[in-house]
């Protein structure tokens, strides 16, 4: 248990976040430091300027009641105030030029030699409750003229109280700073460790094998679960193609088994018996169109594998739908013709862009009208439609797939050989799937009274734009 | 034709060898890239075939190296990467043409046909094209033969006039999908025949002699009979 706790402390001091809150305490208390040391320094010199204020004042009286009375008057005032200051908070000592003492409520001349303004620090004892106490004081020598000289001066006995109330006050601050500092940092830190491990659990599940882990979304919005949702589409992505890989294996497996076992058996077959040159080169060109066959549905597959690994960004450009219709229509308007089949491109009303790979596109449409040809009768109508320019549609009149089955023939694998598969490797709708998923597009199945309609409806965001982050 | 092959597939080789050499080409087969480079630089030939991923130097390093010192010997690139951005790289670096195995060896034969012409054409733009006595005015854009003007689809007049600039070539169904629509798969239908079959309607209909013809197991030739 505490093994762990210990571990849980170092691993709190290593995190950033931590260092990051002690590096922001350290800013914060410095300031604070300032800002006090400033408040203590202004506070202090007022004090300071006050108390030698009031000894210029005094200093002035005195000096005039010595001019006015002469030193009778001189001592009546200072003897009656050192009797009224009975805590020696004024002190006066008036003596004559030798420095011997006349009359005034210290006891001699202080050692401290005055500066050029008279002024001199020096000490006092003080009688207090708690006994006699020494104390600092300020005060100015005055020269009177008859060869006196006066000393006022003031303890700082209460200046001093307030100074080392302010001293105190300051550090206690200072101490409750660097407290709730430290306090906030940890608690900060270990709520963002907290999010983070979480993250990195989620990622050591997944490394461990279980890619159907998410990493939790606390659903507040914040930093923490934009990233959350960022990796987790990242990793839907990831499954997904996983996913697809699997698909496109099976695939693979399924597709090409079959015919390449076709294949293999006609060989034999033609190797089994007596046979002139004219069976063998049959044979042989047999063979090579099984082997065309088989190419095709290759290639089919590896399209649709290359648009399943879809990185869009780099793969889509701003492309017009309806100049990519109309080209697609007119290529397959003469087979069409040919098979008594009218191909139309409806007019569109207005043309708009999307963001496509052109190649892909035009492939999965043409799969799309291939199909469409291919099924209708003669004397059906297959359209092209480009609507509100995010809309493609391919509309037939053929035999259609009936409701509960469209979302079947969507999956992968399934096929509705009887009615939709009578030539062809039967992959074209997984390839218009792949292509639409590339797109962000909606592939939708629909009833065309009679007939199929198949839509690819285009995301509505503005090409150009930044595509992905609406989504 | 001297033809420089460079392909490290033995099997391979060795039957686009045979086939070239059989159509009455010489060919100069190399194995490897730094050989293949060395042949490249070193002797001339009308047109190469180059394999993109060789041991040593890979395909697409040989084209450059050869079209930066000048060489503007028409290439044709081999490919097993069939991706519209594999070709687009493989042209950017330098080829001319782009083939994904496998392949037929008539696609390849008209291919390499159409590349090494191209090499001998003069380099002005033409404003005119006659085949027979078909004639196509490229400005005006009108088609007439023997006098009488033909009316064409847009369409139908670029596939016309890729046909004449290659009048008397085999030209296969792929290059007409590729060069006259830009598409770059395989539709899977007769899509080019009919297409080619509604142009012969319009060209030779009310002739005696037809000018578009049928090359079996390979694709169209236009041109007089031969």
């Amino acid at each position: 248990m505490r093994g762990i706790a210990l571990a849980d402390h170092a691993r709190l001091l290593r995190s950033t976040a931590f260092r990051l809150a002690v590096t922001y305490l350290a800013f914060f208390s410095a300031t604070a430091l300032l800002l006090l040391g400033a408040v203590y320094w202004t506070s202090t010199t007022f004090i300071d300027k006050q108390i030698r204020e009031t000894i210029n004042t005094e200093i002035t009286g005195l000096a005039d009641r010595y001019r006015q009375q002469g030193v009778g008057g001189l001592l009546q005032v200072i003897s009656e105030r050192s009797a009224l200051d009975r805590d020696r908070k004024s002190l006066y000592l008036l003596t004559d030029s030798l420095y011997r003492p006349i009359t005034g409520n210290l006891v001699g001349w202080p050692e401290a030699t005055a500066d050029a303004q008279g002024w001199l620090s020096f000490t006092v004892q003080t009688q207090t409750p708690a006994g006699v106490g020494l104390f600092d004081a300020t005060g100015r020598v005055f020269r009177l003229p008859g060869d006196y000289n006066l000393l006022v001066g003031r303890s700082l006995r209460d200046a001093d109280q307030v100074k080392s109330a302010l001293r105190q006050a300051i550090g206690f601050g200072m101490a409750l700073t660097v407290l709730l500092g430290l306090i906030g940092g940890v608690l900060t830190s270990r709520m963002l460790l907290d999010r983070v491990e979480a993250i990195t659990r989620t990622m050591r599940g997944i490394m461990g094998g279980d890619i159907g882990r998410r990493v939790p979304n606390r659903g507040s919005g914040d930093e923490f679960d934009q990233l959350a949702q960022g990796i987790n589409a990242a990793l839907d992505q990831i499954e997904r193609l996983l996913e697809s890989m699997r698909t496109v294996t099976d695939n693979v497996a399924h597709d090409l088994r079959t015919p390449l076992q076709r294949l293999r058996s006609r060989i034999d077959v033609a190797l089994l018996g007596e046979a002139d040159a004219d069976d063998y080169r049959r044979a042989l060109e047999e063979t090579m169109a099984d082997a065309d066959r088989l190419l095709a549905t290759f290639n089919a597959l590896l399209t649709i594998a290359q648009a399943e690994a879809g990185d869009r960004a780099n793969r889509l450009a701003p492309l017009e739908l309806l100049p990519l219709a109309r080209d697609l229509v007119e290529l397959y308007e003469p087979l069409a013709e040919e098979k008594g089949v009218r191909l139309r491109l409806a007019p569109a009303s207005h043309a708009g862009k999307v963001m496509g790979d052109r190649h892909l596109l035009s492939q999965a449409l043409a799969n799309l009208v291939d199909n469409a040809v291919k099924y209708t009768p003669e004397g059906g109508a297959v359209t092209v439609t480009v609507d509100d320019g995010h809309c493609l549609a391919v509309a037939d009149t053929g035999p259609g797939i009936p409701a509960e089955a469209r979302e079947r023939v969507l999956e992968p694998f399934v096929r509705l050989d009887a009615t939709r598969s009578t030539s062809g490797n039967g992959l074209g709708l997984s390839l218009v799937q792949a292509v639409a998923r590339l797109h962000g597009a909606r592939l939708e199945l629909a009833g065309n009274d009679p007939g199929l309609v198949v839509r690819l409806w285009f995301p509505k965001e503005q090409a150009g734009g930044s595509a992905r982050s609406s989504s | 034709m001297r033809i420089l092959l460079i392909e490290d597939d033995a099997e391979a080789a060795a039957y686009v060898a045979k086939g070239l050499r059989e159509t009455g080409h010489v060919v100069d087969h190399s194995a490897n890239g730094k050989e293949g480079l060395f042949l490249a630089a070193a002797e001339s030939y009308d047109a190469m075939i180059i394999d993109r991923m060789l041991p040593g130097i890979d395909g697409l390093t040989i084209i450059q190296t050869i079209r930066g010192a000048g060489n503007h010997t028409p290439v044709l690139v081999l490919s097993a990467l069939g991706k519209v951005d594999d070709r687009v790289k493989g042209l950017r670096a330098g080829g001319d043409d782009y083939l994904v195995k496998p392949f037929a060896f008539a696609e390849l034969l008209a291919r390499l046909d159409a590349l090494a012409r191209r090499g001998t054409r003069s380099s002005q733009a033409e404003t005119r094209l006659q085949v027979a006595d078909l004639e196509m005015d490229l400005l005006a854009r009108k088609v007439w033969r023997a006098e009488v003007d033909i009316d064409l689809q847009p369409r139908e007049f670029s596939l016309l006039e890729y046909l004449m600039r290659h009048a008397g070539q085999v030209v296969t169904r792929t290059m007409l999908l590729e060069n006259v629509w830009d598409y770059h798969f395989d539709p899977q239908t007769n899509l080019i025949d009919v297409h080619i079959s509604r142009l012969r309607q319009k060209i030779d209909k009310g002739h005696d002699e037809p000018l578009i013809h049928t090359v079996r197991g390979a694709g169209y030739r236009l041109g007089g009979s031969r």
